[in-house]
């Protein structure tokens, strides 16, 4: 498939073919890098390409332009995922991928604000991204333009208070056109995330916070369109997209498997899962 | 102070489309002429500051000026994180405001008293430091960081303090005010500390000791080129704030003496390393830790004899 297609182009072919490439650029980026997080960004890597590829305000061209819709990795470890997906999508030359982590490239561990078009805010320290989002939405209205954030947190983010500061906030200026969505995998750091504190019953946490919910299955593109396509959806109210995740997707010795968390694939682990996705 | 501060961001935003003020919860009726001046721009964020934070960067980012305000504690060390990251790695133009620095809240507890804040904000990189002296200079202050390529932390008394200022100095951030001329020593001040500097000279001068005033209004970046000066002219140079001799202005103080050539000593006067668990208002406060301008006067007078 050839990475430099235009998006209208892209829009035709099926998403879970992206998918595959996608996950091979993550598997590359680590393996080439010894660097950890690979679960939690097969986790969320379905999501992210069906934003980029279904919403036509995440876009390339629109960057820097006060309309653009906005996206935020607030899983900040997630940041292979984020860098394939903005370089498939054109927001940078594919190549810069393998320079990803090594000394002096742009393409941090973590995302930093600026390092490369597409990159809106610097994350890691989980529990940031909410609160950045719901200013961006907020000055929307303030200035009276437009456009909508999108937030992409993972469950084990939901720990940190500042989360629910924010979720407490957005209701109240009815926002819209603020998307927070969690990517549910069930595994935290160190465990399940409902072991280590009570998380469920996530959905309705969000709905007694005054957010409209929606709950789906985060690899299930037709799903995932769907969910994203009605936004805002004239009920007043941000929106909470509760994407049930595996950890891992993808790659069947992955899947489910908390040990990805940190750990690095070996020459032959890559070479088994490119296998297995089907890629050279 | 903080009636200077309510009315300058007013005049400022009714100018400025783009500037919001947030609140943690705090100066409802001190802000009603801004809410009516410009609606749509006042966010209560409710006791949420590390929330307020965030919001105000994701603000900034989108174009918009914010200014966040609430006590001093909650607006600095509760939310420290996204002051690092999301404000001063991001370099977000957003102007944080701590009101009731120091011994302020004295009498409310230590949960209410900031003697840390310029400790701890000061080695993050990219954030300037302003603790204006009076109502004149916060009003100048606030100017200045509205109109400052980078974020600010400006640090606020409460209201009441005595105006030191009889007309608008020149003002600009990292250029000190020089408000008395001396020739034995010099008494570098910041924030509100700054009437009763004013009172330590005048006692001085009783003595017979000629005792320089300059007001500190900007903690970062130092003002190099006046403390360049005022080594080479007196043998003392005493440095007071509202806050703990560690880690904050007179520490800076000490670094830039460390690095440089200098013969005049530094004494540090400020808030010991200690708490206060017993009931105080501020002027009592002050007094436990020598802060008065009678045991300031003292201080001096022995070190000077010391020399």
């Amino acid at each position: 498939m050839n990475p430099s297609l235009e998006y209208s182009q892209w829009r035709a072919i099926d998403l879970q073919n992206l998918g595959r490439l996608l996950r091979g650029d993550i598997l590359e980026m680590s393996f080439r890098a010894k660097t950890p997080h690979i679960g939690s960004a097969l986790s969320c890597i379905d999501i992210l390409a069906c934003l980029y590829w279904t919403n036509s305000r995440l876009d390339p061209k629109l960057s820097g332009a006060p309309d653009r819709d906005r996206f935020i990795l607030s899983k900040g470890h997630a940041a292979t995922a984020l860098y394939a997906v903005l370089a498939r999508r054109g927001y940078f030359e594919l190549e810069l991928l393998k320079t990803y982590a090594n000394v002096g490239s742009p393409l941090v561990e973590h995302p930093v604000l600026g390092s490369v078009s597409g990159v809106e805010v610097t994350s890691g320290s989980l529990g940031h991204g909410l609160s950045i989002g719901l200013g961006m939405a907020l000055a929307s209205k303030v200035q009276k333009i437009n456009y909508r954030v999108y937030v992409l947190m993972s469950d084990g983010e939901c720990n940190e208070g500042s989360v629910w500061e924010a979720a407490m906030t957005a209701p109240m200026y009815r926002l819209e056109n603020f998307i927070a969505i969690i990517d549910y995998n069930k595994w935290q750091a160190t465990g399940r995330s409902n072991e280590i504190l009570a998380l469920d019953p996530l959905a309705k946490k969000w709905e007694a916070f005054g957010w409209s919910v929606r709950e789906l299955d985060g690899h299930d593109l037709t799903s995932l369109a769907q969910a994203m396509s009605h936004i805002p959806d004239g009920s007043g109210k941000p929106v909470a997209i509760i994407a049930h995740t595996v950890k891992g997707k993808g790659v069947s010795f992955m899947e489910d498997d908390n040990n990805w968390h940190y750990r690095i694939p070996t020459g032959e682990e890559l070479a088994e899962a490119k296998r297995e996705l089907g890629l050279k | 102070m903080r009636n200077a501060f309510a009315s300058e961001i007013t005049e400022l935003a009714k100018r400025d489309e783009r500037i919001v003020l947030l609140s943690g919860d705090i100066g409802n009726r001190l802000f009603d002429v801004f809410k009516k001046e410009c609606p749509g721009r006042f966010f209560n964020c409710g006791v949420a500051e590390a929330n307020m934070i965030g919001m105000a960067a994701g603000m900034a980012l989108s174009g918009l000026r914010p200014v966040a305000y609430t006590i001093t504690p909650f607006i600095t060390a509760r939310c420290l994180d996204q002051i690092r990251i999301d404000v001063c790695y991001q370099q977000t133009k957003v102007v944080i405001v701590g009101t009731g620095s120091g011994l302020c809240y004295a009498s409310l507890n230590v949960t209410h008293q900031s003697c840390e804040d310029l400790a701890t904000l000061r080695v993050l990189p990219g954030l300037t430091l302003l603790c204006p002296g009076d109502p004149v200079e916060t009003r100048l202050s606030l100017k200045a960081a509205m109109d400052n390529d980078g974020p600010v932390y400006l640090r606020l008394g409460k209201k009441g303090e005595p105006t030191v200022h009889k007309a608008n100095p020149d003002f600009s951030i990292g250029k000190w005010i020089e408000l008395v001329n001396g020739s034995d020593v010099y008494l570098l001040s910041t924030g509100n500390m700054l009437s009763v500097a004013m009172q330590v000279s005048d006692n001085l001068a009783k003595e017979d000791v000629s005792c320089g005033v300059m007001s500190c209004h900007t903690v970062k970046p130092l003002d190099a080129d006046s403390l360049a000066r005022v080594f080479g002219l007196v043998k003392l140079v005493v440095v007071v704030e509202e806050h703990s001799v560690l880690g904050g202005f007179g520490s800076s103080l000490a670094e830039w003496v460390s690095e440089t050539r200098v013969i005049a000593r530094l004494l540090r006067i400020g808030i010991a390393d200690s708490c206060l668990y017993k009931s105080y208002n501020q002027s009592e406060a002050r007094e436990a830790y020598g802060l008065t301008a009678e045991g300031m006067t003292q201080k001096i007078l022995w070190h000077l004899q010391q020399l």
